[in-house]
């Protein structure tokens, strides 16, 4: 498939058309097709952001590695011999060869294959051979390991920006935090990413996915499938939901910054922590101890958004967290503008008994992931999406849903928050109407009304 | 369950006909799309399994996969893919699977551990993605001469889904 050079290119700060007053939000198509925009883009947005690397979780001990890319390098992501992890780029300071060709291990040291020049897993520069073949004025310093300009962690979610200027991550982050305090807060042991990542191409621009993960209009005609089996499963267990995402209470939303959340009540079973006929009546006891265990530490409400909401994250630019019927991190890195390259990963209580775990992994298997029920479709509508961007009419995406009411999860606010702060990035400009598509949430009203209280 | 396998494959050839005929014939209701006939292939206690291009051990009740269907799980997936509303698969992709390398080793319980190579072709929307990979199968008899799945595990060669994007055919 090959992508127009698009005859005339909106100006930067016009790709994206913020009407407000005429309830209109439109993206023109270029945004999501243009060579030179997605070069552009490489610069000012992935240049100037906070980039998910890892878990934690998958550094188990001094000297354990993982290697991938973000934001199109080439990282190493270390647990040093002193217990600190690290992000290096996986790129020899000599002549550029790649050090690090195993996906994940543990390491003492690491070695370069085309010269054996040596690296502690602090990054220092050890020595190779002959090194008497350098001369007394060589700076032996300007050959350590290079690094991203930062790398810092929130709650065991690492971080990396290119950008030295870049606010801290915790303000980045800002009302994000707070979801993934939900993630992290599900267990008081923290959680772990599990083995085994979903690695897989999508044939469509990287924004399209973030759209995707945030909107939840396409649920019910992209997802029938999947709920019409839920539904036929839970019968059987014994349950009487009704299969279908429930919008009674339910909304997508801009949280600022770019960042964006989805929570919808969930009628159906989540392994943290309320109990479904799916999860086999053995599961009840530890599911519901562990409920009531949230109570005590976090309070009804902090219990409720834990136990009983759906959660979609978008962290911006790239990262995606499901809190859903399993717990999924999404990594989703810009290869060409008509590509991406997903990485998923499952995520669990690190406490978790094994039986529980197998239910979870289960569960994640029936929506979320490149086989199940779910993905597929929504691969299927992105690259189709894509193959569209090659005709130039109409020219412009709508994202107008819910410009002129509080959102509801249906609505678009929370993709819109996402491309305004995208255009002011593209334009170095200020981002504008960031409040449109926000809201502010009573938690403690919706839990009563969820469970039945007086308000 | 199963027994213990012979660790050498069976050299009879009578036996390793009949196995690559079933195999062979498996392909080809898959190719087909014929999957009610597919289904009839599985025991009612079968399990149909994918590992990750990631995978660690293999094990889905601990690692993540991309498929870990019994057999509820997959007659689900059969009954998506005859609907109009499985749109990656709508309409059908058109597939070729050949098979290879076919070694049968049968245990000391009556059934047959087999292992196979795979390469499948899928061509779709101007695209082609091949799976290649090799299959473990636990195939039992069914009472009447004829051969029925136990288990089946695909293990795919690639090291991640590209360009393929999805596995939305039953491998």
């Amino acid at each position: 498939m090959t992508t127009p050079a698009w005859p005339a290119l909106p100006a930067v700060d016009e790709l994206v058309v913020d009407e407000p007053e005429r309830h209109s939000f439109r993206v023109h198509r270029a945004a999501l097709s243009s060579q030179e925009l997605f070069e552009l883009e490489l610069e000012r947005v992935f240049g100037h952001c906070w980039l998910y690397v890892g878990h934690e979780s998958e550094l188990p001990d001094p000297g354990s590695f993982v290697r991938r890319r973000v934001g199109t390098r080439p990282v190493m992501f270390v647990r040093g011999q002193d217990g600190r992890p690290r992000v290096f780029f996986n790129v020899c300071p000599h002549r550029g060869a790649t050090i690090c060709r195993q996906d994940r291990g543990r390491t003492k040291s690491f070695q370069c294959f085309y010269h054996a020049w040596t690296f502690n897993t602090e990054g220092e520069f050890q020595g190779g051979p002959d090194m008497d073949g350098y001369g007394g004025e060589w700076d032996r310093s300007a050959v350590n390991l290079a690094a991203p300009a930062r790398t810092a962690s929130y709650r065991g979610f690492w971080f990396l920006s290119f950008d030295p200027e870049i606010e801290p991550l915790d303000e980045y982050l800002g009302p994000a935090r707070e979801y993934l305090d939900l993630v992290v807060d599900q267990s008081e042991s923290g959680i772990e990413v599990l083995p085994g990542s979903q690695r897989y191409t999508i044939h469509a621009n990287w924004k399209l996915l973030m759209e995707n993960s945030i909107d939840g209009y396409h649920a019910a005609p992209v997802h029938v499938t999947y709920f019409k089996y839920a539904g036929q499963v839970a019968r059987k267990a014994g349950g009487t939901q009704a299969a279908g995402p429930s919008n009674r209470y339910g909304f997508g939303r801009s949280l600022g910054g770019g960042h964006a959340a989805m929570d919808v009540r969930q009628s159906y079973g989540r392994p943290v922590a309320r109990w479904s006929p799916l999860f086999g009546e053995e599961a009840r006891e530890p599911i519901e101890r562990r409920r009531e265990r949230l109570r005590e530490l976090h309070g009804p409400t902090k219990a409720y958004r834990i136990s009983d909401v759906t959660t979609n994250l978008l962290v911006y630019p790239n990262l995606i967290i499901n809190n859903g019927v399993a717990l999924t991190i999404r990594k989703v890195d810009p290869v060409a503008p008509d590509r991406l390259e997903s990485t998923a990963w499952a995520a669990a209580p690190a406490d978790e008994s094994p039986e529980m775990r197998e239910r979870r992994l289960d569960s994640f298997l029936t929506f979320y992931g490149p086989g199940g029920f779910a993905t597929p479709d929504d691969v299927e509508a992105l690259e189709s999406c894509q193959e569209g961007y090659t005709c130039m009419e109409p020219g412009y995406s709508d994202v107008s849903r819910g410009m002129d009411r509080s959102p509801t999860y249906l609505d678009e606010g929370g993709l819109r928050g996402f491309w305004r702060t995208w255009q002011a990035q593209m334009a170095d400009s200020e981002p504008r109407n960031m409040e449109e598509g926000t809201a502010r949430v009573d938690w403690e009203a919706a839990r009563r009304d969820w469970e039945g209280e007086a308000p | 369950m199963s027994g213990s396998a012979a660790s050498e494959p069976s050299l009879d050839p009578a036996l390793q006909r009949r196995v690559e005929d079933f195999l062979y014939h498996e392909a080809e209701l898959l190719d087909a799309w014929r999957l009610d006939d597919w289904l009839a292939l599985l025991t009612a206690d079968v399990a149909y399994e994918i590992p990750s291009t990631d995978a660690d051990t293999g094990d889905l009740s601990r690692e993540l996969g991309f498929v870990h269907d019994d057999r509820e799980r997959v007659e689900a997936r059969v009954d998506r893919l005859k609907s109009r509303h499985a749109h990656r698969e709508f309409p059908w992709s058109r597939t070729r699977r050949l098979i290879a390398n076919v070694r049968v080793r049968p245990d000391d319980a009556g059934q047959l551990g087999v292992e196979a190579n795979f390469a499948i072709w899928r061509f779709r929307s101007d695209r082609s993605d091949t799976f290649v990979g090799r299959y473990e199968y636990r195939l039992v008899e069914d009472g009447d001469d004829g051969l029925l799945i136990a288990f089946k595990r695909a293990w795919l060669d690639l090291e991640r889904l590209h360009p393929h994007g999805t596995v939305s055919i039953l491998l």
